[in-house]
């Protein structure tokens, strides 16, 4: 197993209570992981502890370390915007900018200076809309507002401009909770469709969304990751207790 | 069971008597605005011929009886275009830092509160104090320092209603800015400012309002002059100025120019507020709401 992301003795408190408890797990390249528990079990916290985000909530303490290629991002001379390039979040409810379709896919290839002119930008922004799979409803009119949009064609715009900026990770904070059936399997198949090429990490609570899409899976309890492996181990053959209990849908 | 409303039951009662205190609070506000408008028209009109505004004063100091007032409405306009945009070279970095970099802590408290003390005081303080260090610095009245007061006089009004519409900014479209990888600067520019642009619009409208309207800061700040203001140096007249000096006249004619040039003064305003509407209803067309 090629390991992309590595965690070692992470410790996180929010204030004075603690939400990660001595966390030591590895997440492979190019597939998808996900990590499952009850809700409070600290899933959340550990997903955005890969792109930094834990510390845009005051009082956040963090101590130990992420890897990600072998470099702890949390180190002093880390650039954290760099470090958000490279892992991409999909967040829970679709939060398109104030812009229209077109600059939404845009933006972050502008901020980051990626491509050359104008021809350069508007190709890629129809290369990432069609990956995905919002080309065909918005190509015509790509300068509408992307709030006119429906809330699962905004998450796949999302994704879409999570993708423009090149990452090597994504990340989903339970990225179909907030949409209806068929966007969320469509979002699903997009995510199976890009975990040849993307380190893949997914937080949901549906279990059934963890057999779908897991190659890896970790299940946490309580702020402590309890057990993690293949999917298939896991799901089948668990090796604790409450893995066991959990899957079975007892609690 | 009976379904029927019965009305004399205490909370519909309440209700009732609420919203009919809320009606009438509303026809009141409503009333007023309408007799000032009315006052000001029905007064007004009668002397708002076309000389007043493409004339300048002729038989001195406001007291003749003949020509207009075109120095200073465009007095006005120069004072309150400069003090607006004076204003919000400082107001708009302020908004943003007081948002981007202090939020709720202790010293953004300390600055909201010292901001929300210079909106309360009164415009003749800051006149009173932009005239004195006119005095220390040996410099005239003159459109410039009219147009400096009057951007202090707006600042505090600018800030606090900026900073307002700016705290209003959902977190998660910022969150969203941050993941691509941008900077806390770049969020400020590129997505709150855009977010927010029908809110600062708003402010900028506010303050604008209240400069163009404002008699006592530039009384001894700007002076006044029978002429058109040509230098940032020289002293200008101003429209509320013009309405002073002609309310405060013996004479009827006078007093009734007096009314037009509240007119004209009441007319700018509502040009201004319409058009900054309009406009803003088109920069809405991508925020989120």
């Amino acid at each position: 197993m090629d390991t992309h992301i590595q965690v070692k003795n992470l410790n996180v408190y929010y204030g004075k209570q603690q939400a990660l408890k001595n966390v030591n797990i590895e997440i492979p390249k190019k597939q998808i992981t996900v990590i499952m528990g009850p809700s409070g079990c600290g899933k959340t916290t550990l997903l955005k502890s890969f792109n930094r985000f834990l510390e845009l909530t005051d009082g956040t303490q963090i101590t130990g370390e992420v890897l990600v290629d072998g470099q702890n991002i949390y180190d002093r001379e880390v650039d954290v915007t760099e470090v958000r390039k490279t892992v991409g979040l999909l967040a829970q409810r679709p939060s398109p900018l104030p812009m229209s379709i077109y600059d939404n896919v845009v933006y972050g290839m502008h901020i980051h200076k990626m491509k050359k002119d104008r021809r350069e930008y508007k190709a890629a922004v129809r290369h990432y809309l069609e990956i995905a799979g919002l080309w065909d409803e918005v190509g015509k009119r790509l300068h509408d507002p992307a709030t006119g949009l429906s809330i699962g064609q905004q998450q796949r715009l999302c994704l879409a401009r999570g993708l423009a900026v090149e990452p090597e990770i994504i990340l989903g904070d339970e990225p179909t909770s907030a949409l209806d059936p068929i966007s969320s399997q469509n979002i699903e198949a997009r995510l199976l469709d890009l975990k040849q090429q993307y380190t893949t990490v997914i937080v949901t609570h549906t279990l059934r969304q963890a057999k779908r899409l897991a190659d890896h899976v970790i299940y946490m309890y309580m702020g402590e990751v309890i057990e993690a492996g293949p999917a298939k181990e896991v799901f089948t053959n668990p090796k604790h207790e409450r893995t066991r209990q959990y899957l079975e849908g007892l609690f | 069971m009976g379904m029927k409303k019965n009305y004399w039951q205490r909370r519909h009662l309440m209700e009732l008597f609420m919203k009919t205190l809320m009606r009438i609070s509303l026809a009141g506000a409503a009333a007023s605005l309408g007799l000032i408008l009315w006052t000001v028209v029905a007064r007004g009109l009668p002397a708002l011929t076309w000389d007043m505004v493409t004339q300048v004063p002729k038989g001195g100091f406001y007291m003749g009886k003949e020509g207009g007032v075109l120095n200073a409405i465009i007095g006005s306009l120069y004072l309150a275009l400069g003090g607006t945009l004076l204003a919000m070279l400082f107001s708009l970095p302020i908004a943003l830092y007081l948002k981007t970099y202090l939020g709720s802590s202790k010293w953004g408290q300390y600055v909201r509160l010292s901001l929300d003390v210079l909106w309360g005081i009164p415009s003749i303080v800051y006149g009173a104090f932009g005239f004195t260090i006119m005095i220390a610095i040996g410099m005239r009245a003159s459109l410039l320092a009219g147009i400096i007061v009057l951007a202090l006089v707006e600042l505090p009004i600018m800030v606090r209603a900026m900073d307002e519409v700016i705290r209003r900014m959902p977190a998660d479209l910022e969150q969203a800015a941050l993941a691509l990888g941008s900077t806390r600067f770049e969020v400020s520019m590129q997505v709150v400012t855009r977010q927010m642009l029908p809110g600062i619009m708003t402010a900028i409208l506010l303050a604008f309002g209240r400069g163009i309207g404002d008699a006592a800061s530039v009384l001894f700040t700007a002076g006044y002059t029978d002429r058109i203001v040509t230098s940032l140096m020289r002293p200008t007249a101003s429209l509320p100025l013009a309405v002073f000096f002609q309310l405060g006249s013996p004479f009827p004619e006078v007093q009734q120019r007096g009314y037009a040039s509240a007119l004209i003064l009441t007319i700018i305003v509502l040009a201004v507020s319409f058009g900054s509407r309009w406009l803003s209803s088109r920069l809405n067309k991508y925020t989120i709401k």
